[in-house]
């Protein structure tokens, strides 16, 4: 098996992310959280998707090229960003309203862990050098879907995808799917099934870089990845 | 009856800054670099004023912002939600200079809200079972579990908006706007820095996002947004 390169695995996975909701006919609104989660903006390519970031925009375009780059208008990860047509600005608690109150539909984000039982670690690594929560617990228990947009393994090559987090956990059993580059996994009533299978690998290979159980779906299929470079 | 004249709202910066009593528990707006009040914050550090509570998203990054006023020794505590843009307070919470009481951002902001309007805890789903949660009252609604907070209160509040009338009515700019209406209604001294002041009626009311009941003190700060 081929590793795949690491901007390359994180472009793949926003993408296939992405594509869940480019199928979408009615409106959806989605946040995006910083790291792989802000590139899913970039394959967006139906206008009945609506990004919300938790700073205070619902409407939010991709991010802004330099010249165009207003520095009072930024996403949560403090990226400037753009607006669409129709879009709106509102304080903290409008839009954490919008999250908590189960308005928004999905939200994508990055993780440390996910376990078997849809537990997510996201928010801290006590490692003493960090302190901050930000959005992680509200997005979690708010949205009322969970995407994990992560890849597979650490670089050092430690499981994701575990048994029981060890880090300090964002959420219970708040995980619905994860997307990594190899695979796609769903949480369906507290069990973890593979459902999209990448073409480089095996169900065998993918057991040896999880450590959480997983069951295979019935209707596993092969992950639909980027056709061309220009997709990319 | 102490009813306030109006054009007293508008002050110099140094003057609204010598309204701020050492100890204070300050709310101060803005998200990363956008929307927090950049001239009051420079004035604060200036002034010295210590033993300071800030109660903020984050805290700029080292030495810039609201960073410099832990680099000043200005800051007895934090309150707020996501520090990593500045591991100066991660260095000085393990030192044992300063506390921080880490907040979810919805929370924090909804805990600002009620102190602005009244209500002094609410019950919210956010970090039940977290080590957030550790220390805090649990109750369950409908067969799930909920954690009370409880509102979030401060001396002043220090503000960013984009223009304001005469009379404080404010409008904000972008996504510089987040926390900075909810934190107008929830402190004692309320100062409000601006790019713009303009006369009573050239804002419409119907986009007034806050009135001027709020607002005690307006700075003309200029450029921005």
């Amino acid at each position: 098996m081929k590793p795949i390169p690491e901007d390359d695995a994180r472009r793949r996975i926003a993408w296939r992310i992405a594509q869940e909701f480019n199928k979408t006919e009615s409106p959806v609104f989605v946040n995006l959280g910083v790291g792989i989660p802000s590139m899913v903006a970039d394959y967006i390519t139906n206008d009945r998707v609506f990004l919300q970031t938790e700073n205070g925009i619902l409407g939010a375009g991709p991010a802004a090229p330099d010249e165009a780059a207003d520095p009072m208008l930024i996403n949560a990860g403090r990226i400037p960003i753009t607006e669409t047509p129709g879009c709106s600005y509102f304080d903290s608690c409008t839009s954490f309203g919008m999250i908590r109150g189960s308005h928004v539909d999905a939200t994508v984000l990055g993780a440390f862990e996910v376990d078997e039982e849809g537990n997510v670690a996201n928010w801290i690594i006590p490692n003493g050098k960090q302190l901050g929560v930000g959005g992680a617990m509200d997005l979690v228990v708010g949205a009322r879907h969970v995407f994990i947009a992560m890849t597979h393994m650490t670089r050092k090559g430690e499981a994701k995808i575990v048994k029981s987090c060890k880090l300090p956990v964002t959420g219970f059993g708040e995980v619905d799917f994860i997307v990594t580059e190899f695979a796609v996994f769903h949480f369906k009533e507290g069990r973890l099934f593979l459902q999209e299978i990448a073409p480089e690998v095996t169900i065998e290979d993918l057991r040896g870089m999880t450590s959480g159980q997983f069951e295979v779906s019935g209707s596993l299929v092969t992950m639909a990845i980027p056709e061309s470079a220009r997709e990319i | 009856m102490g009813v306030k004249l109006s054009c007293e709202k508008q002050k110099p910066i140094d003057e609204a800054i010598r309204m701020i009593k050492p100890g204070s528990r300050v709310l101060i707006g803005g998200f990363g670099n956008a929307g927090d009040p950049k001239r009051l914050i420079d004035a604060l550090c200036s002034s010295r004023i210590g033993g300071l509570v800030i109660m903020s998203n984050d805290l700029g990054s080292p030495n810039v912002g609201l960073g410099k006023l832990l680099t000043n020794g200005q800051v007895r505590g934090l309150i707020g939600t996501y520090y990593n843009w500045n591991p100066e307070v991660a260095t000085a919470y393990n030192e044992g200079r300063i506390f921080v009481e880490l907040v979810p951002q919805g929370t924090f902001a909804e805990a600002v809200r009620a102190a602005g309007v009244g209500i002094p805890a609410f019950y919210t789903p956010t970090g039940v079972g977290t080590e957030i949660a550790k220390g805090k009252e649990t109750r369950e609604f409908g067969g799930k579990q909920y954690l009370l907070q409880e509102a979030l209160k401060a001396d002043v509040a220090l503000i960013k908006a984009y223009k304001s009338d005469k009379l404080g009515n404010l409008v904000y700019y972008k996504t510089a706007r987040n926390f900075n209406p909810v934190m107008a209604m929830a402190a004692d001294l309320v100062i409000a820095e601006v790019d713009e002041m303009v006369p009573c009626g050239a804002l419409d009311p119907e986009c007034i996002v806050t009135p001027h009941i709020f607002v005690d003190v307006v700075v003309q700060g200029g450029e921005e947004k």
